[in-house]
């Protein structure tokens, strides 16, 4: 099997390997998994800095108590359009993009299987952003109910561009599907002969997993927010209990989408550590075919405990019990990949350039947040912490050391495949020790003003939470100013530096290191021998 | 069929990017138009944003579909594209199964558990008591919580009328597609056209009584969007499986285009068997609505 990669032009024979098209419209018409890619990744990385701007405005009203620089309405929308904003924009978008860029080469493929698909999927996402970020300046402001938009906040009581935020969410809905379907096809149907499922890499297993997920939640989100749209425009009674309906179902559709949806931005994250912890510490991965089975077990579980976001609302004592139980079995495949990469750092011979400092941080920072998630799945104690301070901190320990530093580690590790330098190893280092500490400084504290009883979303809070909060808004503003750092960085990179070899790192693993540095705009139109 | 060969990877293509202007601009125009008739504007001019989003969407299909079909007809595409294309159109089908799913879990939880516990069952006694003290579960829910707000409807559908007629049609019309696809693997050009005018005579039948159904509904049931759950979840569940099927149809007449002009082998015609993987996928949903919407 080969691949003919049909050419506007000409269909000269010399023409097949040819080079990208020039100035604007390359990016624009591109079907390239490599441009689309790319896109991808500077899409997420502006969507980051916006939601992180937000991120900043939250922090600095929450410096002090009292209010002083927003309006609490305007504060409510911040915190709402910075969680969709990173989920949406920043964090999804950015694994499609290293889905993009490496999923064809680790697999041997000419490109992704649908290439012309893939550049909608890409395309859809400016003007879902677009729509999202112009409710800010419509009459009654953006969205202001929190990212869960629960009803009936968001269907009685929501401001008119609730409708546009609507539309957005199906944007991003038909993008992440039409990714997802493309990414599945890739991986089984486009394999080198000799790559068998159980020799890819785990970053495509991890991806073709999340692809499932993605395809399987996404129309159960576009549901939900189909039936706020009925009920905010044509009278339906979905989420009002005056009509028979019940604000409780929203939370049980939003969350049957919502928990999948957390597993869509961590599961990438365990591919790259996957790759890079192995590659620094000079030793296959400990466990591949358990880590094979245990992000399957995650993904299955992922369906089924949906409700313990929902214990304080009022649900039957059996369901409590039963989702208690089955979101604390998650811990048990998640505890298989923990000791798994730990097992691989054993005895390795271990470097620490910068990939390596973000996986390690990825290994104990993510397991901290577990472990608070573990706490946080005891529905008794729940009721403490529900909707406080202890929960953000939970699920940032998550996010930003797990999704956010993962995708860091997976940059530093491709940008030599990518731009065919080696990126600054000295400001890399600096990158991350200032995020590791800004990251740690600002939700650390989180943990004692949440069990102390501060609740979220509010931009004022009691005087004993003063000290804590001012550590936490501190350590935002050193991890948001760290992170111009990085783009820095990622242009410096992308301008030039060291050339970087095929293969930059010594341990690495995988058909990408098989091509020059940088990847030729085609990789791949003859499939590779894969042993 | 075609054999294992090259890869076929175009090199750029506009459609993309008209797409997502497409996209964009109907969904715009469909969010100002819903917010003008909620907010009561006269003189809006919304629909011309959601019908020039709609052209270019319509422009968009026209062209890209063309697109791939003179690239399959010129011998472009190889067995291993053929089933890139099977496991797009079976995952496509997959999110539209989770998308019925959400719609029909909604209404089990609805009929299972919200209504009961708004009558006191259960966790709801509180709620009950607190609330709606007089109001009593059932369902077809009639009389709502709240009946001055949300007026319930007098009657509910016969689902030995128009509904059992609508079943026979579009089991019929799963049936008439599969003799349609049993000729083209015959080639048998005239039994094709019969059998697939047949299907699309009959799915157009379905949508012509479901029309009625909601006409019916409106005027002689009081049967309204607004009529409650009950309603509310009719409308969602038949609506969007009206849309659904609207969709097919398109597909298939497509189809039965594509036969008139030559296209399609004996043994080459993957466009075909997608368009009936969906009918039939439309029809299964169906029959789940005939039972859980209508009978019981």
């Amino acid at each position: 099997m080969t691949s003919v990669t049909d050419t506007a032009s000409s269909h000269d024979h010399d023409e097949h390997l040819h080079g990208p098209a020039k100035g604007l419209m390359r990016w624009v018409l591109t079907t390239s998994h490599k441009d689309i890619g790319t896109m991808y990744l500077w899409f997420s990385f502006i969507m980051f800095l916006t939601g992180g701007a937000m991120a900043m405005i939250i922090r600095a009203e929450l410096f002090q108590p009292g209010l002083q620089i927003v309006e609490p309405a305007f504060f409510n929308q911040m915190t709402t359009m910075h969680g969709l904003i990173m989920v949406f924009g920043a964090v999804m978008p950015a694994f499609v993009g290293l889905a993009n860029w490496m999923i064809p080469m680790m697999i041997g493929a000419p490109d992704m299987a649908m290439p012309r698909m893939n550049n909608w999927s890409f395309w859809i996402l400016p003007f879902a952003a677009v729509m999202l970020i112009s409710t800010l300046f419509m009459e009654g402001g953006g969205p202001n109910f929190g990212w869960t938009f629960y009803a009936p906040l968001s269907t009685d009581y929501s401001p008119p561009s609730t409708t546009f935020f609507i539309f957005a969410i199906h944007m991003l809905g038909v993008s992440s599907i039409m990714g997802a379907i493309n990414i599945i096809a890739t991986i089984l149907n486009l394999r080198a002969p000799g790559m068998t499922m159980m020799k890819m890499p785990m970053f495509v297993w991890t991806w073709l997993i999340t692809a499932y997920l993605l395809i399987a939640v996404m129309p159960v989100l576009a549901g939900a927010v189909t039936m706020m749209l009925m009920d905010i425009h044509f009278g339906t009674s979905f989420f009002n209990a005056g009509g028979g309906g019940d604000p409780v179902l929203f939370q049980h559709i939003f969350w049957f989408f919502g928990h999948p949806e957390v597993y869509i931005m961590i599961l990438p994250s365990f591919g790259i550590v996957s790759a890079i912890i192995p590659a620094f510490a000079r030793k296959p991965l400990f466990g591949y075919t358990s880590m094979v089975y245990a992000t399957a077990s995650i993904a299955f579980l992922s369906f089924i405990v949906w409700a313990h976001h929902m214990f304080t609302v009022g649900i039957p004592l059996i369901g409590e019990l039963f989702f208690m139980y089955a979101t604390m079995l998650i811990a048990v495949p998640t505890g298989v990949k923990i000791f798994n990469w730990v097992t691989t750092m054993f005895r390795g011979s271990m470097t620490f350039e910068t990939p390596m400092l973000f996986s390690t941080a990825f290994v104990v920072l993510f397991t901290i947040g577990g472990f608070s998630g573990l706490m946080l799945s005891i529905a008794p104690a729940d009721f403490q912490y529900h909707d406080t301070y202890f929960v953000v901190a939970h699920f940032h320990y998550v996010l930003v050391p797990g999704a956010i530093f993962a995708i860091f580690a997976a940059c530093y590790y491709w940008l030599p495949k990518w731009t065919g330098h080696m990126y600054d190893e000295t400001l890399a280092k600096v990158h991350f020790w200032m995020s590791f500490i800004g990251m740690n400084l600002t939700f650390f504290p989180m943990h004692f003003v949440g069990l102390a009883g501060m609740p979220r979303r509010i931009p004022d809070y009691a005087l004993q939470f003063a000290n804590f909060n001012e550590i936490s808004s501190i350590g935002g503003f050193m991890f948001g100013t760290t992170q111009l750092l990085f783009l820095f960085i990622v242009i410096k990179c992308i301008r030039g530096g060291a050339k970087a070899e095929a293969k930059p790192w010594e341990g690495a693993e995988g058909l990408e290191w098989s091509v020059p540095s940088p990847a030729p705009y085609h990789t791949f139109t003859t499939p590779p021998d894969v042993k | 069929m075609a054999t294992e060969g090259t890869y076929y990877v175009p090199a750029q293509s506009k459609w993309p990017i008209i797409a997502s202007i497409g996209l964009f601009l109907t969904l715009l125009g469909a969010g100002m138009m819903m917010n003008d008739m909620t907010a009561g504007v006269k003189d809006s001019s919304a629909h011309y944003v959601f019908y020039a989003g709609g052209l270019i969407m319509a422009w968009m299909l026209f062209g890209w579909f063309g697109n791939v079909i003179q690239e399959s007809r010129a011998g472009l595409y190889s067995a291993q594209m053929d089933r890139t294309f099977r496991w797009g159109m079976f995952w496509f089908i997959f999110s539209e199964v989770m998308f019925f799913a959400a719609l029909f879990g909604t209404l089990f939880y609805v009929r299972v558990l919200a209504v009961p516990w708004l009558a006191g069952e259960g966790e709801g006694a509180m709620t009950h008591e607190m609330l709606w003290p007089d109001f009593t579960a059932g369902w077809p829910l009639m009389v709502n919580p709240d009946n001055e707000l949300f007026v319930g409807a007098a009657d509910v559908v016969d689902p030995f009328h128009l509904p059992l007629l609508n079943t026979l049609l579009l089991v019929a019309s799963s049936i008439t597609l599969t003799l349609a696809h049993h000729a083209l693997r015959a080639n048998d050009r005239y039994k094709i056209k019969l059998w697939l005018i047949l299907t699309l005579v009959l799915g157009t039948a379905f949508l012509f009584f479901q029309v009625e159904e909601y006409i019916e509904a409106y005027n002689e049931l009081g049967l309204t969007l607004s009529a409650g759950i009950y309603g509310s979840t009719f409308f969602l569940l038949t609506g969007f499986h009206g849309a659904h099927v609207t969709l097919g149809a398109i597909m298939l007449a497509v189809m039965l285009v594509r036969v008139y002009q030559g296209h399609f082998e004996a043994d080459n015609h993957f466009a075909f068997e997608a368009a009936s993987w969906y009918w039939h996928f439309v029809d299964v949903v169906w029959v789940g609505l005939f039972i859980f919407v209508y009978l019981i």
